[in-house]
């Protein structure tokens, strides 16, 4: 019975994970090394992944800032009644019920060319949607729960009674914050940050909808791969997939190793 | 008195600014879904949808949906149980893999199922002889739902095992019950909550998923065109209005899971 059990659950993650990833490596490699690089060195592939880096660096920035504030906001607050703070704590889960498509389709909706919002901007000459901006936002909006899900069930935990002695003994709000309040959230930021990092660099349906696609300008690693799934280049796509693969493998690894942390701390 | 000027105004300017990026990133876009697709009445709203490719669609997407999750929650029980109760070889890898597909790109784990199954590949081809068809057809699609939603249930229901107290078990077989029965009354009751919850996770996830399934589905309409592939393409065709129209009945679905699983944790806290 049991090693039924070991060896049904060794079938599926074979099937499922193993054999899929291994596959999409030979298929990179089916043109050799040669043909693994040639589709990395392609302009627009090196353009995509630069846009790719230029996204995640922005929005983990920012995400970073507005989560660990919005936490702390959702837990301590006393400005904001009670009932606000659940109804507020209630929503910032919304972004994982809505997907990423509809997120796209609300940034084009909200600030879109035939909005009024993307009106006014487009006065002042800013273009949000099918530019840089608009795929900035609507990866904020996917990734926006990540950070205050880590940080919120800390601050609970480690309760105000230390900030509070903090600040009656005269230090400054900032001078709490970094002395009291950051060591004891610290790692639960990083575990956030690696989060945000891998659901920027993966981020495709709401990035898709929003950027509009355009090669060499608004395109990401993660559209480029669909679009030369698109035009049947799939060695290419596969390249390009297998960078951003081990990338998240990477990723996975620093969380396992700040999940660790985290509990020690 | 200076500086403490500054300073509340610091503070206010602070709160004000965190406030306003929380409804203009999450409240506003929401609410703009549901206003667009109102926008022309109720009578268009109800016109996009009885369009049928796009209730087709949503119908196939909740079926599909179903059938991904029930798979899910099954394997996703057995491997839970497996991970906690046994000890064997590669335990450990297996267990940090069970992440993977949520820190893969979703147009990632799209491609990986469209070569391992497509139709140069090995098993693709051999489907194909034996008269089964599956990429670009239903079954690829709930492949690629599965794929993404694997670990859902399986976080659920690790910790529940983890806290399981041996003595009732033990107690259970103490007492001359069989294991079939065992299983049933004590082990089942237990792990049911988080089969539960992750199930609906990975229910909602599914329903949203869009990357991995738009790589793998033929896309034709009424037969494997999801809905949110179809949101894709009304917004590509510069029709957002039926685009919004589908999003909100997606959306307010979800919406309701979502508030179903909170409901069930916090009722599960209480008792």
């Amino acid at each position: 019975m049991r090693r039924l059990w070991i060896g049904l659950t060794y079938l599926v993650f074979f099937l499922l994970i193993a054999a899929p990833l291994g596959k999409m490596t030979t298929e990179a490699f089916s043109e050799g090394f040669g043909g693994f690089w040639a589709s990395l060195s392609r302009p627009e592939a090196l353009h995509a992944l630069m846009m790719t880096g230029l996204v995640v660096t922005v929005v983990t920035l920012l995400n970073t800032l507005f989560g660990i504030m919005m936490a702390l906001y959702l837990v301590r607050a006393n400005w904001l009644s009670a009932r606000l703070r659940g109804l507020l704590n209630s929503i910032v889960d919304l972004p994982y019920a809505v997907s990423p498509v509809i997120g796209g389709l609300m940034i084009v909706l909200l600030l879109g060319p035939d909005s009024a919002l993307g009106a006014v901007f487009e006065q002042i000459g800013v273009k949000i949607v099918y530019a840089f901006p608009g795929m900035v936002i609507a990866t904020l909006f996917v990734t926006f729960p990540l950070m205050v899900r880590e940080v919120m069930p800390v601050l609970q935990e480690i309760g105000s009674q230390q900030e509070e002695a903090a600040s009656t003994l005269g230090a400054y709000g900032w001078t709490t914050f970094w002395k009291v309040t950051w060591p004891s959230i610290r790692w639960a930021v990083i575990y956030g940050v690696i989060l945000t990092v891998a659901r920027s660099l993966g981020e495709f349906g709401a990035v898709l909808v929003v950027s509009g696609n355009i090669m060499n300008k608004t395109q990401t690693a993660t559209t480029l791969v669909y679009q030369d799934v698109e035009n049947f280049n799939v060695t290419a796509a596969g390249g390009v997939a297998l960078v951003l693969a081990a990338f998240s493998a990477g990723l996975l690894l620093l969380m396992e190793w700040s999940k660790r942390r985290k509990g020690v701390h | 008195m200076n500086s403490l000027l500054r300073h509340k105004g610091w503070t206010w300017g602070f709160r004000t600014t965190i406030l306003l990026y929380f409804v203009v990133l999450i409240i506003l876009p929401i609410m703009g879904v549901y206003y667009n697709s109102f926008s022309l009445g109720f009578s268009s709203f109800a016109e996009s949808i009885s369009d049928p490719i796009a209730w087709k669609s949503v119908l196939l997407t909740l079926k599909l949906a179903v059938i991904a999750t029930v798979i899910n929650v099954l394997l996703g029980t057995m491997i839970a149980w497996v991970l906690i109760r046994y000890r064997f070889p590669g335990k450990a890898l297996l267990n940090s893999l069970v992440d993977l597909p949520f820190a893969l790109p979703t147009a990632v784990g799209g491609l990986m199922i469209l070569l391992l199954l497509g139709p140069g590949s090995l098993i693709g081809g051999m489907a194909e002889k034996l008269g089964f068809e599956i990429v670009f057809h239903q079954p690829a699609i709930v492949i690629a739902m599965i794929f993404v939603t694997f670990p859902f249930v399986i976080r659920a229901v690790q910790p529940l095992l983890e806290e399981l107290d041996p003595s009732e078990e033990e107690a259970a077989y103490t007492m001359g019950a069989k294991s079939s029965r065992v299983f049933r009354q004590v082990i089942l009751p237990s792990m049911a909550p988080g089969m539960i919850s992750g199930g609906m996770l990975a229910f909602s996830r599914a329903l949203a998923e869009f990357g991995a399934v738009v790589l793998v589905a033929g896309n034709i309409p009424g037969r494997t065109l999801v809905s949110s592939v179809f949101i894709f393409g009304e917004v590509e065709s510069d029709n957002p209005v039926g685009a919004a129209a589908v999003s909100v009945i997606l959306l307010t679905l979800s919406f309701v899971i979502l508030w179903l699983i909170n409901m069930l944790q916090m009722r599960g806290r209480r008792s």
